[in-house]
């Protein structure tokens, strides 16, 4: 059953990234990321990240996506519908993608990888928030100061001045 | 009733594991398909009624054309939903044919896969997730892209305005709702439905139930930012500027008709549920009775949930007859100036009191 889920979701991921790269309609391309966003989510579930699954639908789709969608809708003439873009350096960008292809395939088949014999977790969550009120309490507070200052940041910039 | 029991019993049954997960999922989703639509015809026959009471009219009395609309009208809804059906199905010649397609199944997938963590007894509910709440949280963003990819593709300035103001709002009004569901997690200490609702048992301070809402102050009021929230969520009145008919025609749909427009209004009644539902889970006992050891018996437990459910449901339409309509500005200034600080607070006031009362 796995494996078959697995490849179906694998495939909607990667062939919506190519629809996000290759389309020329801006905001086709921003609707097929929901599908990759989807996708990947997918996938954190079989790697029994549930709790992953939800944060990267919660964030990614319903904080960033939408905050993407704005941001085409805001800067064109919002009533067009063609909003294009073009894609330049298309020779060298493939070399340069295909060459890291390649070097993560090799890096990904070569690497021994560390096989931890364990009971597959049924409860992420509570693991997740008892390591991050102790031993990452550091990088959690030092995100939670800079998020604050690019909320302050933001509330700064859009203010009209007196 | 979990999902993970019917795989592993059809598993069993016909030795064919990808088979097995399908029916699974289609054995738990078709149900959950006809609940919504059978209780979309209940809302609406509701919302008429009400509405109807409320500036003392009697609604749907068995009129309609040609077709005899049953005893006080309760084959009106029937009639809507056969005609909502049967409409000419029109997409605008400017419109963006593919995703204009798309937007209403958008909507209505962010509405319907949060029926798979919503607990109705004891026993039935598709899945008991053990990230039950911040699933549904997460999956309920779905619907606000769906209303974007609606608004744009319709090719219309007051689509566009509408599903800006609406998107605006969701994303604005999700934040004191999940500040607020934060409050219950602290309590509960987990995010499954059903953690949550065992959470509720037996009597607080002597004589109420114990249902979170009761538990401390600030989960009261607690409860109340949620439910706003929730209200606008479901850009519902005094919240629904979005698709304002005196300005913006019918905002995100108003160049959709018929079966399309069937799907949005769907999507609203079931996101109504939802809303009431994570209310009745997270602040008002779930399938607890009101009366703790009193019917608590599985079969009471969906009476309980339905009914509760149904209270808050009823509650939504009350608002929408009694409340103006609020003003863009408002609306902002109600989200980020009133309830967010009143969130942020309960979260705090809930901590010190768990500390000081020690519970």
């Amino acid at each position: 059953m796995s494996s078959v889920l697995f490849w179906i979701i694998a495939f909607v991921a990667i062939g919506s990234a190519f629809i996000v790269v290759l389309n020329k309609n801006l905001f086709y391309s921003a609707i097929a990321l929901v599908f990759t966003f989807m996708g990947v989510a997918g996938l954190y579930v079989f790697l029994w990240a549930d709790f992953m699954a939800g944060v990267q639908v919660m964030i990614y789709v319903g904080g960033i996506l939408v905050l993407i969608l704005f941001g085409i809708m805001l800067t064109n003439r919002i009533s067009s519908v063609n909003i294009s873009h073009s894609n330049y350096h298309q020779g060298i960008g493939a070399v340069i993608v295909i060459g890291i292809f390649f070097i993560l395939g090799w890096m990904i088949l070569e690497t021994p990888w560390l096989r931890i014999v364990e009971q597959e977790p049924t409860q992420t969550v509570g693991k997740i928030g008892r390591l991050l009120m102790t031993e990452y309490l550091l990088p959690f507070e030092v995100a939670s100061v800079l998020l604050l200052a690019a909320l302050i940041g933001a509330a700064m910039l859009s203010r009209k001045a007196n | 009733m979990t999902v993970d029991v019917l795989i592993d019993w059809l598993a069993n049954l016909v030795d064919f594991p990808e088979l097995a997960f399908i029916l699974a999922v289609l054995i738990c989703a078709i149900p959950a398909f006809l609940f919504i639509a059978v209780y979309a015809l209940v809302a609406i026959y509701g919302e008429l009624k009400i509405s109807s009471f409320m500036q003392d009219k009697v609604g749907p009395m068995g009129q309609g054309p040609g077709l005899h609309a049953g005893k006080w009208g309760l084959l009106q809804p029937v009639a809507d939903a056969l005609k909502l059906l049967l409409k000419e199905d029109i997409i605008p010649a400017s419109a963006d044919t593919k995703l204009f397609i798309l937007a209403p199944f958008i909507v209505f997938i962010g509405a319907f896969i949060s029926f798979a963590a919503l607990p109705f007894n004891q026993n039935l509910i598709i899945a008991d997730m053990n990230i039950g709440v911040f699933y549904i949280l997460a999956v309920s963003s779905l619907g606000v892209i769906g209303l974007i990819v609606a608004g744009w593709s319709s090719n219309n300035k007051w689509s566009l305005y509408g599903a800006m103001r609406s998107s605006a709002q969701i994303v604005s009004y999700e934040i004191p709702a999940a500040l607020s569901i934060v409050v219950v997690i602290m309590l509960t200490g987990t995010l499954s439905m059903q953690g949550i609702i065992q959470h509720q048992d037996g009597l607080v301070w002597g004589i109420l139930p114990n249902w979170i809402i009761f538990q401390n102050p600030f989960t009261f009021l607690a409860f109340f930012v949620f439910f706003i929230s929730g209200v606008s969520e479901c850009n519902r009145t005094p919240f629904d500027i979005p698709e304002a008919e005196s300005e913006l025609v019918a905002g995100t749909f108003t160049e959709y008709s018929g079966m399309r427009y069937a799907f949005f209004f769907l999507s609203e009644y079931a996101n109504m549920f939802i809303v009431s539902g994570v209310a009745a889970v997270g602040f008002l006992g779930g399938w607890h009775s009101p009366i703790p050891g009193f019917l608590e018996a599985p079969g009471w437990g969906l009476f309980w949930f339905l009914f509760k459910v149904g209270m808050l449901i009823f509650v939504m339409m009350w608002f929408r007859w009694t409340f103006p309509r609020l003003r863009v500005d408002q609306l902002m200034n109600i989200c980020w100036k009133v309830l967010l600080p009143m969130a942020l607070l309960n979260i705090f006031g809930v901590g010190i009191w768990t500390v000081l009362a020690g519970r």
